[in-house]
């Protein structure tokens, strides 16, 4: 572990960030037009529990915008060993652990500044927060954004060529999301929707998030806690022997 | 003791040897160049040897360790500037240097310090604070050459430092490695396919051709091998017989009111042989070049910009057919 290389890789991963403002306006954006459209459009008709569609969704969204920008962050991988990009890292003698934390943790960086920019539009839809609420969903964006790059940076590393990328969100986003509840409650529903969304981890960050935010939660939270932690640790540890046996 | 040296190193993909039982061995302070055309390995080699790739079989030292066992150890004694560019574009000059220098756990004083000469180095002080996106091609080769050696390596790999540079960039970085090699004096491997590169640069060239070196000697030497320079001379009745009394005449090739004549040491030679000739309407001087040498030893010609893209590929089938 070489403190000085993971701060390296994160600076560089920040610095390039921050000049790309496409990346920036478009990671602020989206979140907002859902919440805008979809969540006010079908919030129109649509109220769950009580609660309107739109706040019901909220704490979805964020994790919708997490899971696309940490799973691609980290698949991205595979053009930066395309160009060379990478191949200059892997020679210096900074090892492949300390890069891999390197990446996590500027995916867990970009989680947070984009959780922040949706957690500021949520005053405009009537979420209210305390102090406590806030420091618990940055933990559980930090926990959870670290296992999702982990996830992207694995898929990253298997990959031989970008061709497949497009298949990334087909097979691996998509039904993460939709499969999360981020969109629907989990009562009441069908048995193999139930099922599936079980054994989803991404339904555990949704409900932890909705119970911090709107107070509807389904799961205990120890047990999501739990669930959350063993997610992140066994993500990290595939990612980590996976970047290990990439060749350049 | 060389500081790089190679066993036997071969490197397969599939069926194909890419790198076939390769033994050279690098003196320190010594710029070896391997040239040969494209795939003929040369990337392939230099990847073993920045432990990038593992070999099939065989094995390699650097710098004393072996790239398998200790690649760390390698790896920090090596600076290596790649084909293609690899410094971020959206990041300055002095942000690559730094971040680079970061990564090799340097302290903040050293790396620092190490900036500012390699800046002065490469000369690119006044643009450090540029985005790189705005360099051109050769000033960022030029930050790449600078990055690699803050750390002060033992051995440079230099892969193709001139590829895809105008002639005027080109001259100019040969100009620029070689004042680097003799201000420094650090060892270099430096591949490339382009003759007159290594001619400029090498103390000692391999020729390696489909993953084999062919041969490995000075420049000069190599040169001496092909059997000398060659005189053309325009003349209406040419005295053979006693051309080939001449003891530095090799080679004499007849054709109508021409002859071709292969001569070792022409500049001491060139005007006795002139004499002995008969009258003469005009004379042409070439001297060999490693571009001869490549032609004798391998029976082709090296292909002088990549010449096998898919491409270059389809425009020649074309040819051939029509």
């Amino acid at each position: 572990m070489n403190l000085n290389g993971i701060s390296a890789i994160w600076q560089r991963e920040i610095l390039t960030f921050l000049r790309e403002k496409p990346r920036i306006i478009s990671a602020a954006i989206n979140p907002i037009f859902w919440l805008v459209t979809f969540g006010a459009g079908l919030g129109s008709t649509v109220n769950i529990a009580g609660i309107n569609y739109q706040q019901f969704i909220f704490a979805g969204i964020i994790v919708q915008t997490m899971l696309f920008s940490s799973i691609f962050y980290g698949s991205y991988l595979v053009w930066d060993r395309r160009i060379d990009l990478l191949k200059a890292v892997l020679v210096t003698p900074l090892s492949r652990q300390s890069i891999f934390f390197g990446k996590v943790l500027s995916g867990v960086t970009f989680a947070l500044i984009q959780t922040a920019i949706i957690l500021a539009f949520g005053f405009f839809i009537g979420i209210s927060y305390t102090f406590a609420s806030i420091g618990l969903v940055i933990m559980i964006v930090a926990l959870a954004a670290a296992a999702l790059t982990a996830i992207g940076l694995t898929i990253g590393s298997l990959m031989t060529s970008p061709e497949g990328f497009q298949l990334i969100t087909t097979f691996v986003i998509f039904p993460l999301f939709f499969l999360s509840g981020a969109l629907f409650p989990l009562e009441n529903l069908p048995f193999y929707l139930a099922a599936l969304t079980a054994v989803n981890p991404v339904t555990y960050i949704v409900d932890a998030l909705r119970g911090l935010l709107i107070g509807i939660q389904y799961f205990g939270s120890f047990e999501i806690i739990s669930i959350l932690a063993a997610f992140a640790l066994i993500a990290n540890l595939i990612g980590i022997q996976a970047f290990k046996r990439m060749r350049s | 003791m060389p500081i790089v040296e190679t066993f036997n190193l071969t490197k397969k993909f599939g069926k194909i040897t890419a790198v076939d039982s390769l033994n050279i061995g690098i003196d320190e302070g010594e710029v070896f160049g391997l040239l040969g055309p494209n795939g003929a390995g040369k990337t392939t080699i230099i990847k073993m040897l920045a432990t990038l790739l593992e070999p099939t079989s065989g094995n390699a030292k650097v710098n004393g360790f072996d790239v398998m066992k200790k690649p760390q150890k390698v790896r920090e004694s090596i600076g290596i500037v790649f084909q293609e560019p690899s410094s971020d574009e959206l990041l300055t000059g002095y942000e690559n240097m730094k971040l680079y220098a970061m990564m090799y756990g340097l302290p903040k004083d050293e790396i620092k310090r190490g900036i500012t000469e390699a800046l002065e180095l490469v000369e690119l002080t006044e643009r450090r604070d540029d985005l790189v996106r705005t360099y051109s091609g050769g000033m960022r080769r030029r930050l790449e050459i600078g990055r690699s050696l803050i750390h002060k390596p033992k051995v440079l790999f230099l892969d193709e430092p001139t590829l895809g540079l105008d002639p005027a960039g080109r001259e100019k970085m040969w100009d620029y490695i070689g004042r680097l090699v003799k201000e420094l004096r650090m060892t270099v491997l430096l591949t490339t396919h382009y003759m007159e590169e290594a001619d400029n640069l090498a103390d000692k060239v391999g020729i390696i051709d489909q993953g084999k070196i062919v041969i490995i000697d000075t420049p000069k030497a190599l040169k001496r091998t092909v059997g000398g320079d060659l005189v053309t001379i325009k003349t209406a009745n040419p005295n053979t017989g006693a051309l080939k009394k001449l003891a530095y005449v090799k080679n004499i090739k007849q054709n109508d009111d021409q002859i071709t004549i292969t001569v070792e040491n022409v500049s001491k030679n060139l005007q006795e042989l002139l004499k002995v000739v008969g009258k003469i309407e005009s004379v042409e001087v070439r001297n060999t070049t490693l571009n001869d040498v490549f032609l004798h030893f391998t029976g082709r010609r090296i292909h002088e910009e990549g010449g096998n893209t898919w491409f270059d590929k389809i425009v020649q089938e074309s040819i051939s057919k029509s």
